[in-house]
């Protein structure tokens, strides 16, 4: 065995925290588009329309880097999520509120509820083994979800990609450019698409998406 | 405009996806305070420029973040072949790789 691969089998316990605060700890968890009180709009704005939004707030963000040969890892994810990784690019796999999306070859983005983020993450911890990174980035970026009748024509004005049936089909994922910025865009059903977008860009994408939409209507639900 | 295949997602994408990121096939000096400055000097900063085949190292940036390479015409713009990293060429100007000294 090289010196290599002997430090490799050393892997240092890696630091997890609990990034939720503790119930009664009195701190206000905030999406990155807290400010813009979707609540709000929702009662008050229109109720009808060609685009309806929602922000999927608050979920567990997981990136997981693993090698996509190693079946001990294969094994080891579908042991804590119970669903396996989507080996297959450019595809999701969803299991009740859990979803799996992948990124890039070895790389995958793994959403779990909010509160079962914590848990998830240390099963990780125990159950993976061999040479592989697991990032909490929960705070980093929020999901936005994208339904109605005029969906793909908004869509149409934000992104290169085909939204064509044959090309782009119910369960796949792509990143791409998002309006000048990126976004990973996965179809969820025949009009409907679900956006994972920057915290830091959330406002931005909030902006351009009420002004891309008005011409269909946009209504937001909760 | 290119419209590029990316081996690792599997699709054409939009060149907007995409950085180029220069001549590929560069050998990094395995013994790089061996070096003389004039080598040190040609790995860190000489490039070929040729006009015709050029194999280049290209990121798909907004997708997947791997890097691949891809052999190009600089005349006519024409995107010869898509190939990953760790893999050679099969399409060369006569026998010599274009992007190797």
């Amino acid at each position: 065995m090289s010196d290599l691969e002997s430090n490799v089998e050393v892997v240092a316990k890696a630091a997890v925290m609990n990034q939720l605060p503790a119930d009664g700890s009195g701190v206000r968890a905030e999406s990155p588009l807290f400010h813009a009180e979707l609540e709000v709009l929702a009662k008050q704005g229109p109720q009808q329309g060609g685009v309806h939004l929602r922000e999927n707030k608050l979920q567990g963000h997981l990136t997981l880097r693993c090698n996509q040969n190693n079946p001990d890892q294969l094994a080891a994810v579908e042991t804590v999520l119970g669903l396996a990784l989507p080996i297959q690019p450019l595809t999701a796999v969803v299991k009740g509120d859990i979803s799996i999306r992948w990124m890039s070859p070895d790389e995958w983005l793994i959403v779990v509820p909010g509160e079962q983020t914590f848990d998830i993450e240390s099963c990780f911890r125990d159950v993976m083994t061999g040479h592989y990174s697991l990032v909490n980035g929960s705070g980093g970026q929020t999901i936005i979800e994208l339904w109605g009748p005029d969906v793909v024509s908004l869509l149409k004005k934000c992104t290169p990609i085909d939204f064509h049936p044959t090309q782009f089909p119910v369960g796949k994922v792509v990143s791409s450019i998002f309006a000048k910025s990126g976004a990973v865009i996965s179809r969820t059903g025949e009009d409907r698409f679900e956006l994972v977008i920057r915290r830091s860009f959330a406002d931005y994408l909030w902006l351009w998406l009420q002004d891309a939409s008005r011409e269909y209507g946009l209504v937001i639900e909760v | 405009m290119f419209y590029i295949y990316c081996p690792h997602c599997g699709e054409h994408r939009e060149e907007e996806e995409f950085h180029a990121k220069g001549q590929a096939h560069i050998v990094r000096p395995i013994d790089p305070a061996a070096c003389d400055d004039k080598a040190w000097g040609e790995y860190l900063f000489f490039r070929k420029n040729p006009r015709g085949l050029h194999h280049e190292l290209w990121i798909h940036a907004a997708g997947c973040r791997k890097f691949f390479n891809m052999t190009r015409d600089t005349v006519t713009y024409e995107i010869k072949e898509i190939y990953k990293i760790g893999e050679q060429p099969s399409v060369v100007a006569g026998n010599k790789l274009a992007g190797n000294k």
